[in-house]
């Protein structure tokens, strides 16, 4: 028998080059973005200060954050209705979405009718169907989540019912076999295994129902009827307050990298033990 | 003891003339006669494309045949046949408590009225203690025996294998095969093993029936009468040599069957 020699103790070149990779990736991904950031900002600034730029053209970052403190009451009680709107359309989108495709994925034939309408009001601006909303419906929130229904619940619908159909032939079968009725192997077979892509699917549908919650606000507030953050940026348009402006813009942007985030992190607690896509590999 | 031999035993099922035609104008099956006698271990054995899994598919009621007829000697409910699928085909979300709950799940047995059968059933498969992992986190073996787990806890009559070793690597697989013939013995169900392995089936298997391709056909059959139980020394035994000899022998004139058929054919 041959003994193969083996370094002693500790772990070899390539592995230490590979943890020492792999650990400065893991400061980068949160420390690189941040040094942008705050470079842009300073940037931001110096123009500025540079170009004298008057602040109701561009105002200073630190106009804009004073802005946000001095405005609070009034800007965060509009983010509170936009917020509202934001997440009742979401839950609306999820669960027309998923009602919709489960009930597509009860027969094709369903499927087959009624898709195409999904897709065409998915196609149609909602900046052009909104008049004909503001006719039909009166009630203001009703107008709104309409609007922000529309655009998010596309994705979920698309999303869940490409899951359900994605279900293995076999467990199919072996449901067969095990005399499954519908509704069991809708439960225990095709509504779990649609869950990855459901989840994709609210992820997208989170930003697109706060985009689709300041655009109904957009459409309605030209009419002075809407007291969301939209509304505000109007309003601070039409007076020249750029400060003003720029706090709200702040405070949809973070709003909408936070619905992300919240639905990434749901998504990956709800995924991390079984799914490909949450697991981290370790080779 | 040993089951007996194939005589004396009640046939469960006869397949008489039985012939399966796709849309598509391929003829998987055509006249196969087929008698399975409670109790056996039966292995289907031929070249990919002998229709094999089509039979299997055909006597679990996954799909019908266009001629000929199944006749059932015994009631068999459908709830009491087992199938394990080439692949594990387990739930990835579900841990292998839940994949094993699953057929009495559906039965309607609540999870503290199955509990005991299902451990029980993991028992069996050496698996108790993997009860609350995910069958990702399992070896392919593993999951293939969590498989045959959730295909014997309803206690089949009949259990019904589709190449289930197949991927598996041989010294899992010389393994899975004699837990397997452990499991028949003390349970007696019927098994109907479709493989494309001369040494499984043989080392398996009281009959092997030897299937033909283009069209699906039943070629021939061996008694395989070595007794049971059969373990390793039975692998590395003259007797098991001359009996994979014999099947090897008459799977060739399978083969060549299926490129004469092929010759006429087109």
């Amino acid at each position: 028998m041959t003994v193969i020699d083996q370094p002693a103790a500790g772990l070899d070149v390539e592995e230490a080059r590979r943890v020492r990779r792999e650990r400065l990736e893991r400061i980068g991904r949160w420390a690189l973005p941040l040094a942008i950031m705050i470079l842009a900002i300073w940037l931001w600034d110096r123009i500025c200060v540079w170009n004298n730029i008057p602040k109701y053209i561009l105002p200073r970052p630190g106009v804009v954050l004073q802005t946000m403190y001095d405005d609070a009451g009034l800007l965060f009680s509009s983010l509170l209705v936009t917020l509202k709107i934001t997440f009742l359309s979401l839950a609306l989108a999820v669960i027309g979405g998923v009602g919709l495709a489960v009930l597509f994925a009860q027969s094709k034939w369903v499927e087959m009718s009624f898709f195409p309408f999904a897709i065409v009001l998915q196609v149609t601006p909602i900046v052009a169907i909104f008049p004909l909303i503001n006719i039909y419906v009166d009630n203001q929130t009703a107008k709104l989540l309409l609007c922000a229904w529309i655009v998010a619940f596309f994705p979920i619908l698309s999303n869940t019912t490409l899951g359900l159909n994605s279900v293995d032939r076999n467990l199919l079968d072996m449901f067969k076999l095990n005399g499954a009725t519908r509704w069991q192997q809708l439960r225990y077979l095709r509504l779990p295994a649609a869950m990855p892509y459901f989840l994709g699917g609210l992820k997208i549908a989170g930003g697109l129902s706060l985009i689709g919650a300041v655009v109904a606000e957009f459409v309605a507030g030209a009419t002075g009827q809407s007291s969301g953050l939209a509304s505000r940026i109007i309003e601070a348009g039409y007076r020249l307050n750029a400060p003003r402006l720029f706090a709200a813009l702040v405070l949809i942007s973070l709003t909408g990298i936070l619905i992300f985030l919240v639905l990434s992190l749901v998504s990956h607690l709800i995924l991390r033990r079984w799914h490909e896509s949450a697991i981290k590999q370790e080779r | 003891m040993a089951p007996a031999m194939a005589e004396g035993r009640p046939t469960l099922l006869a397949l008489r003339g039985v012939g399966k035609a796709f849309s598509n104008g391929v003829t998987a099956l055509r006249d196969v006669d087929l008698t399975i006698r409670e109790g056996d271990f039966l292995s289907l054995l031929g070249p990919s494309g002998c229709g094999k899994s089509t039979a299997l598919r055909l006597i679990a009621g996954l799909s019908t045949q266009t001629s000929g007829a199944l006749d059932w000697r015994v009631k068999v409910d459908p709830a009491q046949i087992g199938f394990v699928f080439q692949e594990p085909t387990l739930l990835p979300w579900a841990d292998v408590f839940d994949n094993v709950w699953l057929p009495l799940r559906l039965k309607g047995v609540s999870r503290a009225k199955a509990e005991p059968a299902v451990m029980a059933v993991l028992e069996r498969v050496h698996l108790e203690r993997f009860a609350k992992v995910v069958p990702r986190e399992l070896s392919g073996g593993m999951k293939m025996r969590v498989s045959i787990a959730r295909a014997l806890v309803t206690r089949p009559r009949v259990l019904l294998m589709d190449e289930p070793f197949a991927a598996l690597d041989e010294i899992t697989r010389f393994k899975l095969n004699n837990d397997l013939l452990s499991l028949w013995q003390d349970e007696r169900f019927t098994v109907v093993f479709v493989t494309h392995s001369v040494f499984e089936s043989v080392f398996l298997s009281n009959r092997v029936v030897v299937m033909a391709a283009r069209p699906g056909r039943v070629f021939g059959e061996l008694a395989v009468d070595a007794a049971y139980p059969r373990d390793e020394g039975f692998r590395t035994s003259a007797g098991y040599a001359a009996l994979c000899r014999e099947a090897s022998d008459v799977l060739a004139g399978a083969m060549n069957a299926t490129a004469g058929s092929q010759d006429d054919g087109h």
